[in-house]
């Protein structure tokens, strides 16, 4: 089966989101003895493509489409160059969520949305979380093209391999809906920390810490002594504590770090199902009752504001041993 | 009779938004973590679990209100037309006549299996239905707390033709259509859309100034609050004698074929180990560094 990745580009570069459907891809076209390409589209198409060169594709294709991120400008041209792939796949972020339902409903595909793993014995199948997290579904797409999202999480970003693909220029479509919407700007949050998607240790804050300047006085210290990338519960995304890009649950990131520690967040079941997947939990509470101890495997009940500083120190100084 | 109408029609000169607001009703969302499987795998059950609307619905349902009313002054200023798609049981009537009694004006009841459905099913009778009604906007939730699935909008808007705003968390109503910020995972992005859309929303439509509607003063704040209005008991009684119509797919000439099939459900693996209780940070950072390895 021969597959298409539609890579995911910010500012002509290629997003850490599309390493995952990257391994997707490969994966299914080594099991099926097929090949896969990867689409890079949007502004800066060519300059990324020379980075997506990288990943062992048979070829990659590079389609320029202006005017800021619409899926009603990208999808007709996704669809354009869909022609001969069996599967089409992008990485579940907001990106791969809003546009390749689209490009699916275009060519008549059903869709695998947000899937955490994929068996290819007898065809594809998909596995994918439902209700939060509570429930595991096996499905199966019976279009002759299937469409796919992965979660980033649960799909290893793919390593640079081998020798260039080469790049050539693909088909471009007029857009859809010209006149009746257009991008107007967008206000990109840059963070010097790493990708909260994709990092190896997640801190998370909740409403607990009260503002945004403990989010910076407080929080943030443990955060960088770590490493770490920064989230938050929806309560403290809604209080304005945070961006709310630093969500952490069923409606923000879904994250599976080494290490997630969870400051001051009860665990709400839309929480859980943001960061269940981690690999080791640590809750910081005053209550240890809090539902997060569902999850937690080690649970410190302090006061926040004595245990996070002291924690800070202490992992400062285990730096400097 | 008398009947007493607490929101009474604007005169015809408005412009009244028509926007079409399907509903899901879904197993209680605040206990996903107690819905089961069955034996054989083949079914998610949710027994002993009350039906409730989805939440994602709820919020779009709590901004086509707010696009469609004068809230300083109480009045409805437009039309909102309630869409739910499943069996006709009593969790479906109770879930559809909450959302009736919090100011929308009309239903539709789709009747059809809820094993016979999935997104593009949903998506194909929801186009269909918005070509009879002909609204200025669908509104649908961007996903729902069961299938979690975030397709069935888009699809939607694709069958129409119609632009399509996923994720709004702000809606100005501007010449023609409207002015959206909406989140994406790199920031905020700025869209401005002409009506007829398709519009979903996302966690911060419910800050108390996310929809500014030209009719209810801009300096008018709903209230601070993470959850989306309640109606008031009067109004849960008075839904049951609004409009209300239930159709077959059948009558909409659509059948319901899927694209995808489930063919197994199961529980996750329960995570391993019992909760360790610390006593100190010192405690914590010795565990964290010298049993899990982690830091």
């Amino acid at each position: 089966m021969d597959v298409l990745v539609i890579a995911e580009l910010l500012e002509g570069v290629a997003r850490k989101t599309t390493h995952s459907a990257i391994t997707f891809a490969k994966t299914v076209a080594e099991a099926t003895g097929g090949a896969y390409d990867i689409l890079s589209i949007g502004e800066g198409s060519a300059a990324a493509a020379d980075e997506l060169a990288k990943f062992g594709a048979r070829k990659v294709i590079t389609a320029e489409v202006d005017g800021g991120y619409l899926a009603e400008s990208y999808a007709p041209t996704v669809a354009a160059n869909a022609e001969g792939y069996a599967v089409l796949v992008a990485t579940a972020s907001a990106f791969g969520k809003d546009l390749l339902p689209r490009v699916a409903a275009k060519i008549g595909a059903g869709v695998a949305p947000d899937i955490t793993g994929v068996n290819t014995d007898d065809g594809l199948s998909y596995h994918r979380p439902m209700y939060a997290g509570n429930v595991m579904g096996t499905m199966k797409v019976k279009t002759d093209v299937q469409v796919v999202t992965v979660r980033q999480s649960a799909f290893e970003p793919a390593a640079e391999s081998g020798a260039a693909s080469p790049v050539e220029a693909g088909a471009t479509a007029d857009r859809d809906n010209a006149g009746q919407i257009e991008a107007v700007g967008i206000e990109v949050v840059k963070s010097e920390r790493p990708d909260l998607a994709a990092a190896d240790v997640v801190v998370s804050g909740g409403r607990a810490l009260k503002s945004s300047d403990n989010f910076k006085s407080v929080l943030e210290p443990l955060v960088d002594a770590l490493g770490a990338a920064m989230g938050a519960s929806r309560a403290a995304c809604d209080a304005g504590y945070v961006s709310n890009d630093l969500q952490v649950g069923q409606t923000g990131k879904v994250v599976a770090p080494k290490l997630y520690i969870a400051v001051g967040i009860s665990g709400a079941i839309q929480h859980l199902a943001g960061m269940k997947g981690s690999k080791t939990i640590v809750a910081i509470n005053k209550d240890r009752e809090a539902p997060i101890a569902q999850v937690a495997d080690y649970f410190l009940v302090a006061d926040l504001f004595d245990a996070v500083p002291e924690m800070t120190s202490a992992v400062d100084k285990l730096a400097k041993s | 009779m008398f009947d007493a109408e607490p929101f009474p029609e604007e005169e015809e000169s408005e412009a009244r938004l028509k926007i079409l607001v399907p509903i899901k009703r879904v197993a209680d969302p605040e206990n996903a973590n107690k819905v089961k499987v069955s034996a054989d795998g083949t079914q998610v059950t949710s027994e002993g679990l009350e039906w409730a609307i989805n939440p994602f619905d709820e919020w779009s349902l709590e901004a086509a209100l707010r696009l469609t009313e004068n809230r300083a002054e109480k009045k409805r200023t437009g039309e909102i037309i309630i869409v739910g798609i499943g069996p006709n049981d009593d969790g479906m009537m109770r879930t559809l006549r909450s959302a009736l009694a919090k100011g929308a004006e009309r239903g539709i009841l789709v009747e059809a299996d809820d094993a016979s459905l999935d997104s593009s099913v949903v998506a194909k009778i929801l186009a269909k239905i918005a070509e009879k009604e002909s609204p200025d906007v669908v509104f649908l939730g961007k996903q729902t707390a069961d299938g979690d699935s975030n397709v069935a909008g888009t699809i939607t808007a694709e069958h129409l033709g119609w632009p399509l705003v996923n994720y709004a968390t702000q809606i100005t109503v501007a010449d023609g259509g409207f002015t959206i910020k909406r989140e994406l995972d790199t920031g905020v992005q700025t869209v401005s859309v002409k009506t007829p859309c398709v519009l979903t929303s996302s966690d911060r439509i419910l800050h108390p100034s996310s929809v500014k509607n030209g009719i209810t003063p801009d300096d008018f704040a709903y209230p601070e609050s993470d959850h989306a209005r309640t109606a008031p008991l009067r109004d849960i009684m008075k839904a049951k004698s609004k409009p209300f119509e239930t159709i077959t797919l059948d009558s909409l000439g659509i059948e319901a074929e899927t694209t995808v099939e489930y063919t197994q459900f199961e529980l996750p693996p329960a995570r391993s180990g019992e909760t360790t209780y610390v006593e100190s940070v010192d405690e914590l950072v010795q565990k964290l560094h010298g049993d899990a390895k982690v830091i």
